[in-house]
C-alpha cells in the first residue's frame, strides 16, 4: 500500500539519504518505541488520569482511544463528549477568543433564548499549572469560605486567607499577603465586567456574583500588584453590604 | 566597481524599497553596502534579540522607521509566560539617547511600558506613525503622552493589543492644533472614549482615511463621524446597535452614501444583524471585510452582505458562516485572494465548517494565496482537489479543531493530501498543518516545498526522521515551530549549522533532553538556546536526561540577553 503511494507521487526515498551513521538503526529502534505522543496520549498525561505509559502493545492505539473515551465519557455521560482542554489549542490569539467570550456572555443577556436552569451563573476557573480548567455555579454559594472550600476540593494547595462574615479581608493586610504570597501559594483572582482582573475577597460576597465573570487562581509570585494602593481598605470597610 | 558617483546611486538605491531586495543590494560589494547602510532608512528586526539597539543605529545612521518583533509566535497561544521577554525600552532609549531622528515605530509582540510610550512622545520631534500589534504592558495613559507630544502624529494603529484601559480621556488628548492624522484604530480598547473628542477630531483631520473604533462608539456618533469624514478608506464600525425604524438609521443611509471611497469595512463589534441593509450600498466596492469580531451577524443577513461583495480580495470571516455560505464566497467573490475562517466557538471544540466549504473556496476562487482555516475535518482528497485548483498558495494555514484527526472518510493519515498542497503550490511560503500526520508528510515536505520559510506543526509524526527530513530538504526555512512532537535530540542535533540560516526554532512536549540543548548550545555560540522553565519544572542540577518541555532558540549577534527572567536559561 506505501509503496503504490509511493510511486504515485513520483518520488523516490533514495534520494533523500539522511545518512546517520551507527545511528540510523538505532534511531528507527528508538522511534518505534518512542512511539508518537498522540493528542490523545497528551491529554491523557496530563489529565494524569491513565496510569499507563509506554508500553509497547501493540493494540496501544486502540487501547488509548479507548481509554480516551472513557474518560470522555465519564466527564459526562449525558452530553456528547466535551473536549479536555489542552493549553494553547486550538491556536487562536488569546485576544480574540478573550474578545468572543465577551461578545457571546452579552449577547447571551440580549437574546430570548435563554440557557435552562437560567438562575445559575456559571463561571470558568482556571488553575496556574492545571492542564484543564473547571466551571463553577456561583450561586451554589453564600460566602467566600463555601467557595474557597469548593475550589479547594476541585484543586489542591489553594488558599483564599481569611474572610470576615462581610467577604472584606479585615484580617488580610498587605504584609500578611506578600507573605502569602512569597511562598509558593495561590492567589485566588477573578475578571470583573470591567475586564479588570482584581483580587478576590475585597468586594461584599453578592457583589462580586454579580460582576465576576471568571476566575483565576494564580500563582502567588503573579499575583503582586493586585493589592495595590488604589484599593482603600479603609474606604471599604465603610461600605454596606447589600 | 563603482561606475557611478555615490549619489547616483543612492537615488537609484531609493526604490528599492523591500528590505530583503535592500539586503541583496548591501551584499554586492563594500562600496555598495556603505551606500546602502547610510541611506536606509526603513529597517526590520524580525527578533529584536538578534541584534543591539547600538549595532542597528550604527549601521543605518539614517533610520527613520523601524519594525520590531518579539516573542515567539507560540506565545498568542499562552505557551510562552507573560514576562519572558521582548521589552521595547531597551531600544527607544539607545534610539533616543543617539539622537535618532525617529518617525515611524511599528511592534509586534512586544512589551511596551507607559513610561516608555512617554518617552517617545518626548524624544522623537518628528514621530509620526505608532502602530501596536499583539503587544501589552500598556495602559491608556501611555496613549495620552503619545496624543498630547507628538504634534505631526499621522497614524495610530492598536492591533488586538492587551491595553489597561483607564476610561479613554487619552482621545482629549491630541491638540487641536493637530490636523495630520491619516489612521486611527482603536478597536481593541476596552473602555468608554469622549465622544465630542471624537467628533471634533475627525472633523478637524481632512487627511484621515482609515477609522476603526472601539465597541464604546455608538451608531449616532458613527453617522455624523461619517458625515465628517466621507473620504474614508477604511472604516472599523464599533456598536451597530439600533432601531431600523429610526430617524439615526435614516441619517445613517444618508452618510454611508457619500462615503464612496470605503474599501476596507471592519468591526461590528456589536451588532443588530438586521440593519445590516445599510451597508449594502458600501459592498460593492469593498475589497476587504473583516466580520471576525462579529459573532451577532449569521446566517442569512451574512450571506446577504457577502452576495453584494463582488470585489472582495481579502474576506475574514467566522465559521457560522457553513460551508453553504463559504459556496456563496466562492461564487460571488471571484477575486479572492485571502480568506481567513475563525472558529466562534474556540473553546467549545466544535467547528461550523469542513473540507466541503475549503473546496468550494478553490472552485469558486482560482486567485486564493493565503488562507487560514480551523474547520471541523478534513480528506485527503479535498486537499488534492484544492491543490490542483489554486496552485498559487503562499500561505496555508489548515487547523482541524481536534488536532490528531485523520481523513474523515478514509481514516488514514493526512499525509497525501498536504503533499499535494506543497506539490502543487511551488511558491508555498508558509505552511501550517494538522489533523493525524506521519513522517511521511515531512518527507513531502522536506522533497517539494523549496520556498518554505515558515512552519508550524503539532502533534505529528512518527520518529525523529520526520524533523531530519525537514531539515535537510527545506532550504530556505526560517521559523520552525514544533509542539507535541515524537522528534528528540537525534533530530535536534542532526544539522546544527542549519539553526544559523534560520531565524528561530521552538520545541515544546517534544522529546529532547537537557543534555540534547546544552551540547547544541556547547557547539553553536551564536545561538541563544534558551530552556523556559515555567511551573517549576527542572531544578538547576537536573539531570540531562530529563526532558525539556520548552525550548526556543534563535540566532543572534547580541549574545545572551540581560532581561530574561528567572525561568529562562540560556544554555
Amino acid at each position: 500500500m506505501e509503496v503504490e503511494k509511493r510511486t504515485k507521487m513520483g518520488f523516490e526515498e533514495t534520494e533523500l539519504r539522511l545518512g546517520l551513521p551507527g545511528n540510523c538503526g538505532g534511531a528507527t529502534e528508538g522511534g518505534e518505541v518512542a512511539r508518537k505522543r498522540g493528542f490523545s496520549e497528551t491529554v491523557d498525561l496530563k489529565l494524569n488520569l491513565s496510569s499507563k505509559e509506554g508500553d509497547s502493545d501493540p493494540n496501544h492505539e486502540k487501547t488509548k482511544s479507548l481509554q480516551r473515551e472513557k474518560i470522555l465519557l465519564a466527564i459526562d455521560p449525558a452530553k456528547p463528549p466535551a473536549k479536555a482542554q489542552v493549553v494553547g489549542w486550538p491556536p487562536v490569539r488569546s485576544f480574540r477568543k478573550n474578545m468572543l467570550a465577551n461578545q457571546k456572555s452579552s449577547t447571551y443577556e440580549e437574546s430570548t433564548e435563554k440557557v435552562p436552569g437560567g438562575n445559575a451563573t456559571f463561571v470558568k476557573v482556571s488553575m496556574d499549572g492545571a492542564p484543564y480548567l473547571r466551571k463553577v455555579d456561583l450561586k451554589m454559594y453564600k460566602t467566600y469560605q463555601e467557595l474557597s472550600d469548593a475550589l479547594g476540593k476541585m484543586f489542591s494547595s489553594f488558599t483564599i486567607g481569611n474572610c470576615g462574615s462581610h467577604g472584606m479581608k479585615d484580617s488580610l493586610n498587605e504584609s500578611k499577603l506578600k507573605d502569602l504570597l512569597n511562598g509558593t501559594d495561590y492567589v485566588p483572582t477573578y475578571e470583573d465586567k470591567d475586564g479588570d482582573w482584581m483580587l478576590v475577597g475585597d468586594v461584599p460576597w453578592n457583589m462580586f456574583v454579580e460582576s465576576c465573570k471568571r476566575l483565576r487562581i494564580m500563582k502567588g509570585t503573579e499575583a503582586t500588584g493586585l493589592d495595590d494602593s488604589s484599593s482603600d481598605p479603609v474606604a471599604l470597610h465603610n461600605t454596606e453590604e447589600d | 566597481m563603482n561606475y557611478f558617483p555615490d549619489e547616483v546611486l543612492e537615488h537609484i538605491f531609493d526604490f528599492v524599497t523591500s528590505q530583503r531586495d535592500r539586503n541583496s543590494v548591501s551584499q554586492v560589494c563594500k562600496p555598495w553596502y556603505k551606500i546602502e547602510s547610510s541611506c536606509r532608512q526603513k529597517v526590520f528586526v524580525g527578533n529584536c534579540y538578534a541584534i543591539s539597539p547600538e549595532r542597528v543605529i550604527e549601521r543605518f545612521p539614517g533610520l527613520k522607521s523601524i519594525f520590531l518583533k518579539g516573542k515567539p509566535h507560540f506565545a498568542d497561544f499562552n505557551l510562552v509566560p507573560h514576562d519572558w521577554g521582548g521589552f521595547v525600552y531597551p531600544w527607544i532609549e539607545a534610539f533616543a539617547r543617539n539622537n535618532v531622528g525617529l518617525e515611524e515605530l511599528k511592534l509586534k509582540r512586544m512589551i511596551i511600558s507607559d513610561e516608555c510610550l512617554e518617552l517617545i512622545s518626548r524624544s522623537f520631534p518628528n514621530f509620526k506613525s505608532l502602530v501596536l500589534v499583539s503587544c501589552e504592558g500598556f495602559t491608556t495613559d501611555g496613549l495620552a503622552a503619545i496624543a498630547s507630544n507628538c504634534r505631526f502624529l499621522r497614524e495610530l494603529d492598536l492591533q488586538e493589543n492587551d491595553v489597561e484601559d483607564h476610561r479613554g480621556h487619552w482621545l482629549s488628548c491630541i491638540p487641536d492644533t493637530c490636523t495630520s492624522l491619516v489612521s486611527l484604530n482603536f478597536a481593541c480598547l476596552k473602555g468608554d472614549v469622549n465622544l465630542a473628542a471624537l467628533e471634533r477630531l475627525v472633523a478637524r483631520s481632512p487627511n484621515l482615511r482609515s477609522l476603526r473604533l472601539n465597541h464604546a462608539v455608538p451608531l449616532d456618533i458613527l453617522q455624523k463621524i461619517l458625515m465628517r469624514a466621507p473620504h474614508l478608506v477604511d472604516l472599523g464600525v464599533g456598536s451597530y446597535v439600533h432601531d431600523p425604524d429610526s430617524e439615526t438609521y435614516n441619517k445613517l443611509v444618508t452618510a454611508i452614501r457619500r462615503c464612496k471611497s470605503v474599501k476596507s469595512l471592519s468591526g461590528f463589534l456589536d451588532v443588530a444583524p438586521h440593519c445590516l441593509s445599510a451597508f449594502h450600498l458600501i459592498c460593492p466596492r469593498l475589497t476587504s471585510l473583516n466580520l471576525s469580531y462579529a459573532p451577532g451577524i449569521h446566517g442569512t443577513e451574512l450571506v446577504k452582505l457577502i452576495r453584494h461583495c463582488r470585489k472582495l480580495q481579502r474576506l475574514w470571516i467566522l465559521d457560522c458562516i457553513g460551508d453553504e455560505g463559504l459556496e456563496v464566497v466562492a461564487s460571488t467573490c471571484k477575486d479572492l485572494q485571502e480568506i481567513r475562517v475563525f472558529p466562534s466557538d474556540p473553546f467549545v471544540g466544535n467547528a461550523a465548517v469542513t473540507e466541503v466549504g475549503l473546496v468550494a473556496l478553490s472552485r469558486g476562487c482560482p486567485k486564493l494565496q493565503s488562507i487560514l482555516y480551523f474547520c471541523q475535518q478534513m480528506t485527503n482528497a479535498a486537499l488534492i482537489t484544492v491543490a490542483k485548483n489554486c496552485p498559487n498558495f503562499t500561505r496555508f494555514r489548515l487547523c482541524i479543531l481536534d488536532p490528531t484527526k485523520p481523513d474523515a472518510v478514509t481514516n488514514q493519515p493526512l499525509d497525501e493530501g498536504f503533499g499535494a498542497i506543497v506539490h502543487s503550490c511551488k511558491g508555498l511560503r508558509r505552511l501550517s498543518m494538522s489533523g493525524q500526520l506521519t513522517d511521511q508528510v515531512f518527507l513531502y515536505i522536506g522533497m517539494y516545498a523549496e520556498q518554505l520559510e515558515m512552519l508550524s506543526i503539532a502533534f505529528a509524526g512518527d520518529t525523529d526522521k520526520g524533523m531530519q527530513y525537514l531539515l535537510n530538504g527545506c532550504k530556505k526555512l526560517r521559523k520552525l515551530e514544533i509542539r507535541d512532537c515524537p522528534f528528540g535530540n537525534a533530530a535536534l542535533l542532526m544539522d546544527v549549522g542549519k539553526y544559523e540560516t534560520m531565524r528561530s526554532l521552538w520545541m515544546s512536549s517534544c522529546e529532547i533532553t537537557l543534555g540534547g540543548c546544552k551540547s547544541l548550545a556547547k557547539k553553536m555560540p551564536r545561538l541563544n538556546v534558551e530552556i523556559i522553565n515555567d511551573n517549576d519544572q527542572m531544578e538547576v542540577s537536573a539531570d540531562d536526561r530529563q526532558k525539556v518541555e520548552k525550548m526556543y532558540l534563535y540566532r543572534t549577534l547580541a549574545g545572551q540577553r540581560k532581561d530574561a527572567p528567572e525561568f529562562v536559561w540560556t544554555l
